[in-house]
């Protein structure tokens, strides 16, 4: 982040109080989230936001290996998150690094609290993230994925976790920032959300924000998720209320 | 698509954190209670009998049960035990007392080796998820020839029918030998024609599970290919 600075002349936020893309300060970018995508897993999803685009896999609850990691109590919620090589303009160094170990970790922790683990002793659920094309809040996007893809596997848990970011631009709190937004605006917080219990599961802060600032963020962050929320639901319903891939359609009511 | 009216009898789609029922009702499996309320735990179907509301799950893994038939295949042995792998998340281990042969110590390969097919039943399930299974009982055995296919552990019931009546039409209809196995596993034996058109109907039921007037369907796919095959 940060490196060159924005050109002269560029702003953030014009005159009108949109910004770069168009957007108004509280408005989400486009989010488009469908379940059960890929045949060999258990579950998964693929979703699109804006730029961002994420599959998410999900296979077990497994024999969980090397067995030294087993929990004889209850499973683990094991979160692989990686960007491919051509997700960004510069190639991204394949691999695991510092970043992607962060985020497989915080988005294991936020599922692992919806989770049912203990229905599954010395298993391990293992969620693969991939980011194939990637443009600011992709551990929002790969968390929500990743829910979805867990429910569609038929996993019990309590709740679909939804995220999304807040951040500051141009001393203004806007949500979900896009890439520009996010390598020239000044602050990103990340939130994992259930909205129906009002649960936070993650929460990140990258950057100054005063204690205003912050809760408008937060505040803001929240309302989204609940939209995201709404739409983690209509993906999976979705999925099933359709007639079956490829078969006659006449699905009636009798 | 057809919008589903209001009606009780329509199947409703719940997923993961839905309200159920606030109270009065008891919780099913599927479920879980949260400060006196019912909510869904799985993406499934709700349904309620008499006062009990549950989920039947769309997707998910076998979940071994006592009394469970299933079909594993052999996937290593030991001196005196096969393991076997039964579709659930840990590999099941299949002792030498609980064949119907007489097994010496370390002569296990000679009765079955890696890749067998073999009818169990499930004896057993401790809390940390280990299974016991036994070939003792009447009508196991190992399944010789014959080909296996595979369906989603939730869709089964539908494979089955309501006391065994889908599974009776096809083996009817097909004079296939069919077993099905609760883990998802389905072995069907026949001359290759009747095989091929029982596989076909399975996968048909399996992609159908979920829609109102299966039954119907899979006769008209039967209609359909027996038709042709004459």
């Amino acid at each position: 982040m940060g490196g060159t600075p924005l050109p002269d002349g560029i702003k953030l936020i014009d005159e009108n109080g949109k910004r770069l893309d168009g957007r108004r300060p509280d408005e989400l970018r486009p989010l488009k989230i469908e379940a059960g995508v890929l045949k060999r897993a258990n579950g998964s999803a693929y979703l699109e936001w804006g730029d961002n685009k994420v599959m998410a896999a999900v296979y077990g609850p497994r024999e969980c290996h090397p067995r030294h990691m087993q929990d004889p109590t209850r499973a683990l919620v094991q979160c692989h998150y990686n960007m491919a090589s051509f997700s960004v303009d510069d190639r991204k160094r394949p691999g695991p690094d510092r970043r992607s170990q962060e985020i497989s970790k915080i988005i294991s922790e936020a599922l692992t609290h919806v989770v049912f683990t203990e229905y599954f002793p010395k298993t391990s659920i293992d969620v693969y993230i991939e980011v194939l094309q990637a443009n600011a809040g992709t551990r929002c996007a790969g968390l929500t994925a990743a829910s979805v893809a867990l429910a569609d596997a038929g996993i019990p848990m309590r709740d679909l976790v939804a995220s999304c970011a807040a951040g500051k631009i141009d001393d203004t709190v806007v949500l979900d920032l896009g890439k520009e937004e996010d390598n020239f605006g000044q602050a990103d917080i990340p939130l994992g959300y259930i909205p129906r219990t009002d649960e936070i599961v993650l929460l990140q802060m990258d950057g100054d924000l005063t204690t205003d600032q912050f809760r408008t963020g937060l505040n803001m962050a929240v309302e989204a998720c609940k939209k995201i929320y709404d739409l983690q639901r209509d993906a999976l319903k979705r999925k099933y209320a359709s007639p079956a891939r490829g078969n006659d359609k006449d699905v009636g009511v009798n | 698509m057809q919008q589903n009216d209001s009606r009780e009898n329509v199947r409703e789609i719940v997923v993961p954190g839905d309200l159920l029922s606030k109270s009065g009702l008891k919780a099913g499996p599927g479920t879980y209670v949260e400060s006196g309320q019912i909510f869904a735990a799985q993406l499934g179907i709700k349904t309620t009998r008499s006062d009990v509301v549950g989920v039947v799950p769309l997707s998910g893994q076998y979940i071994p049960m006592r009394g469970d038939m299933v079909i594993g295949k052999i996937a290593d042995m030991g001196a005196s035990n096969w393991f076997v792998d039964i579709n659930a998340a840990h590999q099941s281990s299949l002792h030498v007392n609980e064949v119907p042969w007489r097994v010496e110590f370390g002569e296990t390969g000679k009765f079955m080796t890696v890749g067998d097919l073999v009818l169990l039943k499930v004896i057993g399930v401790d809390e940390l998820g280990k299974v016991q299974i036994s070939m003792k009982e009447h009508g196991l055995r190992k399944l010789a020839g014959g080909v296996v296919v595979e369906v989603a552990a939730s869709k089964v019931p539908r494979v089955i029918g309501r006391n065994g009546s889908m599974i009776q039409m096809l083996k009817n209809a097909t004079s296939c030998r069919i077993h099905v196995g609760q883990n998802g596993r389905i072995w069907v034996d026949g001359d290759l024609d009747s095989m091929l058109k029982a596989i076909d109907v399975i996968k048909l039921i399996e992609t159908e599970a979920h829609s109102v007037g299966l039954t119907e369907k899979v006769k008209k796919r039967l209609g359909q290919m027996g038709g042709k095959g004459e």
